[in-house]
């Protein structure tokens, strides 16, 4: 199978690998700070005992869309939900990093909401930007984002402290995603009062490692958020934005992308330019898609991800 | 950085011109692959720079200056946004979605 690798403590700095870009699930384990990555393939991904604290993430469902290769993003967020429903098991919640609607329409919002509601789990968004191009995301954050009303939020659940924060927002000329003084305070503020032992989950739309500069898949105040996360014993950021699987892991902070339910975007180095891949091969769009389970094994170190795509 | 001449008189000088038919001598700006193209042109004073997106991403045209005189709603696929030029400068602008996208005008 492709792209399935270990990573070694060699690979551990400041480099990117892909993984599980196309076709199968993975299952990723981190222990010690190293995650170690094994191919999942029908029922073995079904008979991953639930331990602890577990909850699903989808990402960039672009409701709205309706171009190559996805004529119909409400249909494969649809197949999402329906595969959410088959594998939630105890899942406690869902995430949704970003990217709902496509142009921020009410029908768009309408529609996302209603189909995600499908899942039957309690839903925590963050934004992307795609649904803040309206009056700064203030009808987003209304309905999204209740515990946040600039988008940006905290929950703690099963002793588990989660971080909802918003990076598409009053973005630079030539620059990334932007936290900004205004967030990185409250965040400063609301780390100040956890031990060092609890687990911390950080979900924000573009990723806050850089993936690449040139695409903009980074965010230029992300390291500073790092630095207040540095003392944690235990941090998992989650993100989505690239459409892809992509994992990092540096100390004890292991970075990991989300597939889009929408389209799927090119590797960095793969091509020209970012957006959605066209000429997909015919009938290969749903295994470019895909949902994630994330799974807290509360008897050992971080986190369990596994990613599974709508389709071989 | 930029506009060279005073704020009041560029408000009242930049007019959105959305509505109006296409001119002989406006000045195209295309946006694909995620890039402003071209992406620095010179124009006359007087000219109107007409934006259109040809992706089927989203873009924007923002004002890269503060105060941002030129700000336009986000533009879907085949989506366009016009604007007059009337006075001479430096202006440039990027997209506030994906803003590696950058671009300028000049205005002689
Ligand atoms: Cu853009």
């Amino acid at each position: 199978m492709p792209d399935s690798r270990k990573m070694t403590s060699s690979s551990r700095r400041g480099l990117l690998r892909c993984m599980a870009w196309a076709g199968c699930g993975v299952r990723w384990t981190v222990i010690g700070g190293v995650p170690t990555a094994r191919m999942l393939d029908g029922d073995a991904a079904m008979a991953t005992k639930p331990a602890g604290l577990s909850f699903m993430q989808i990402s960039d469902s672009h409701i709205g869309f309706a171009s190559q290769p996805n004529m119909d993003a409400s249909q494969t967020l649809a197949e999402a939900m329906a595969l959410v429903r088959a594998q939630k098991a105890d899942a406690a919640f869902m995430i949704h990093t970003g990217d709902v609607s496509q142009l921020s329409k009410p029908e768009q919002f309408d529609k996302a909401a209603a189909l995600v509601e499908a899942a039957g789990l309690e839903t925590h968004y963050v934004p992307g930007e795609h649904d803040v191009l309206v009056d700064d995301g203030k009808a987003f954050f209304a309905r999204f984002t209740p515990a946040g009303s600039r988008g940006w939020y905290a929950f703690d659940q099963a002793g588990v402290h989660f971080i909802a924060l918003n990076n598409v927002q009053d973005l630079k000329p030539g620059g990334l995603g932007n936290l900004g003084a205004a967030q990185l305070a409250w965040l400063k503020d609301d780390l100040s009062r956890r031990a060092d032992s609890q687990p911390i989950v950080v979900c924000a739309h573009v990723p806050l490692w850089t993936v690449s500069q040139e695409w903009g898949w980074g965010t230029d105040d992300g390291l500073q958020a790092l630095a207040l996360l540095r003392r944690f014993g235990s941090v998992t950021v989650l993100n989505g934005h690239i459409h892809q699987v992509m994992q990092k892991v540096e100390g004890n902070v292991a970075f990991h992308t989300a597939r889009s339910t929408a389209f799927p975007q090119p590797a960095p180095g793969t091509a020209a330019y970012p957006g959605p891949i066209k000429d997909l091969p015919p009938g290969r769009l749903r295994s470019t898609l895909g949902i994630t389970r994330i799974q807290a094994v509360r008897t050992s170190s971080p986190l369990a991800i596994i990613d599974t795509p709508l389709g071989a | 950085m930029r506009h060279s001449y005073p704020v009041i008189a560029s408000t009242c000088l930049f007019l959105v011109v959305m509505a109006l038919p296409a001119h002989a001598d406006d000045v195209a700006v295309d946006i694909k692959h995620f890039t402003f193209y071209p992406a620095s042109i010179t124009v006359p004073a007087g000219t109107r720079v007409v934006w259109t997106n040809h992706d089927d991403t989203p873009h924007t045209v923002v004002d890269a200056a503060e105060p941002k005189v030129i700000r336009s709603p986000p533009l879907d696929t085949g989506d366009s946004y016009a604007r007059l030029f009337a006075a001479p400068g430096i202006y440039d602008y990027f997209c506030s979605l994906h803003p590696h996208m950058q671009g300028t005008i000049v205005v002689e």
